[in-house]
């Protein structure tokens, strides 16, 4: 499960270790470290934003430790994709690779793929494919849409988006 | 009791609509105080003019006039010289030059003669200037018809949700695709298949090109751009994207998950396409119908629904635009 949590280290060298350290210990998988340096809190710490794949139910053990080691926990364990969408392909689905289809929302980094089922009806005949796409905002899904759309026409491809998902 | 005039123009499917209906509601009209009288048919065969009221029995069996005219003056002519104070017209639609409808609205207005439409081209290639001559005459110029049919939209949007900043309207505007679409889901069928169906059904044109590849929807999305949201814009400037390529599995797909496929069409966005629509949604309408959502300040969403088109449903959103002619009309007179 992918988890995020907002941390406050203190200004001091050796924090970063110190709060990897119990993350370290359970096996987590860090995705990625966000260091805030330029946004100093009042108090003089600073916040650092993990992204971590890790086991959920380990969490209040991590959150125990990294208190203990004197690391604030503003925030940990909801999901950082808080928005979703549901698009469809039609056309050449798999042929004008799908795999790539899929990177380039996932490689953006504030997106990714989360479901995705195929329809191929026969060879050489139009494909459908369903992709339910989480993103951290609501301006990161529209911006996974514009992808998709460029996508789409760049691979000839139908792309049928939901009415929900662009507000007027 | 105001005696209203009325010179229609065009009798195909809804012209020989508007005879009917104006003959049927002749009682009701008369209780609201309009004494409606139809002094001449024109369609390309000739003109029947009757200054006293054509009679309903003498011109709906015929299919033409052609053998019940008694003028083969030319329609503009018609329209300038015959007396009355309304055109109704119901001419084929064409969206590149808007002909012959463009040419009669423009004599009608000139002649300052209201005119009341369900033709949908001369809207779509001239509106700015069709409303500034209709203003310069103060006369009106009346269309509800060409949007949704008998879905009450427009008259909607103006009256009714008066005070309302329009956000935007997204809908469902071509019977025909909508037909299709709905039965491609229902019952699996390819995209040829379910068009052939509604072709033999009526809901669809020999040529069916320019309801599937959107270019109806658009027409209508350009009329409400110009009418309700002043855009002035062109076809050109809409995006349009049609339902050929729609597959039964992508809608098979989209039914799994909770939605529909409908060919949407949006303004101010100026979108034709596919969308997604979840099951629910007052949008996501079957068969036939059209349906438009109102995105408002003051009253959120308002959703409409109703036949986008039809003989006498096409009649019936001519005849409101008539009686609202005279209304205005009244309102006016207490200022
Ligand atoms: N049918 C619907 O349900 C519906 C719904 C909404 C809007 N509309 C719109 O309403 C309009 C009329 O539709 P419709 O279904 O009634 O079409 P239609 O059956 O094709 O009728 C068109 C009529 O116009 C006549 N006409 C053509 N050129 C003319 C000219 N230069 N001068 C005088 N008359 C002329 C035709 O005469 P000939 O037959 O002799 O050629 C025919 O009587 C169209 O613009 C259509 O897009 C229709």
């Amino acid at each position: 499960m992918r988890l995020s949590m907002d941390l406050e280290l203190q200004d001091i060298p050796g924090q970063l270790l110190l709060a990897l350290q119990p993350l370290k210990e359970i096996k987590g998988n860090i995705i990625s470290v966000v260091h805030h340096r330029d946004r100093k809190t009042p108090r003089g710490t600073i916040p650092v934003r993990f992204i971590v794949e890790m086991d959920r139910s380990k969490l209040e053990r991590v959150k125990s430790e990294l208190q203990a080691n004197g690391i604030v926990v503003v925030r940990a364990g909801e999901e950082r994709f808080i928005e979703e969408v549901t698009v469809l392909l039609v056309g050449h689905v798999l042929d004008s690779d799908l795999g790539d289809t899929v990177n380039q929302i996932d490689s953006t980094g504030f997106a990714e793929v989360m479901d995705l089922s195929l329809v191929m009806p026969g060879i050489d005949e139009p494909s459908s494919a369903y992709l339910r796409i989480r993103a951290t905002g609501k301006e990161e899904i529209l911006k996974s849409l514009a992808i998709l759309r460029a996508v789409g026409a760049q691979k000839k491809l139908l792309v049928i988006e939901p009415i929900e998902a662009e507000a007027i | 009791m105001r005696e209203v005039k009325i010179s229609l123009v065009g009798y195909g499917v809804v012209g020989h609509g508007v005879v009917e209906v104006v003959g049927r509601k002749r009682k009701l009209m008369r209780d609201l105080g309009l004494d409606l009288k139809i002094v001449s048919i024109t369609d390309h065969t000739g003109t029947v003019i009757s200054p006293d009221g054509i009679a309903p029995e003498k011109v709906i069996g015929e299919k033409t006039l052609q053998n019940v005219k008694n003028s083969d003056a030319s329609s503009k002519d018609i329209i300038r010289s015959v007396n009355s104070d309304l055109v109704v017209e119901v001419t084929p639609t064409n969206i590149v030059h808007g002909q012959p409808g463009l040419g009669h609205m423009e004599e009608a207005l000139s002649c300052g003669k209201h005119v009341v439409t369900s033709n949908k081209g001369p809207l779509v290639v001239a509106y700015s200037r069709l409303k500034k001559l209709a203003d310069e005459k103060g006369v009106m110029l009346k269309f509800e018809a060409t949007v949704g049919g008998t879905m009450p939209l427009i008259s909607l949007i103006e009256r009714t949700l008066v005070g309302n900043k329009i956000l935007g309207v997204r809908g469902v505007f071509n019977g025909t695709c909508n037909y299709i679409l709905t039965r491609m889901a229902e019952e699996k069928y390819p995209y040829s298949f379910a068009l052939n169906e509604a072709q033999e059904l009526g809901y669809a044109e020999a040529d069916p090109t320019y309801d599937v590849e959107g270019v109806d929807t658009a027409g209508k999305v350009v009329i409400l751009a110009n009418s309700v949201f002043n855009m002035d814009v062109k076809y050109s400037d809409v995006q349009v994207r049609g339902i050929t390529e729609i597959t039964p599995e992508a809608l098979i797909l989209a039914h799994k998950r909770g939605y529909a496929i409908k060919l949407i069409g949006e303004v101010p966005a100026l979108t034709v396409k596919p969308m997604l629509v979840p099951l629910g949604s007052p949008l996501a309408v079957g068969s036939t119908l059209n349906a438009a959502a109102i995105y408002t300040d003051l009253s959120e969403t308002i959703t409409v629904t109703g036949l986008g088109a039809g003989r006498i449903e096409t009649a019936s959103a001519i005849l409101s635009d008539i009686v609202s002619i005279y209304r205005t009309k009244q309102i006016d007179a207490i200022f």
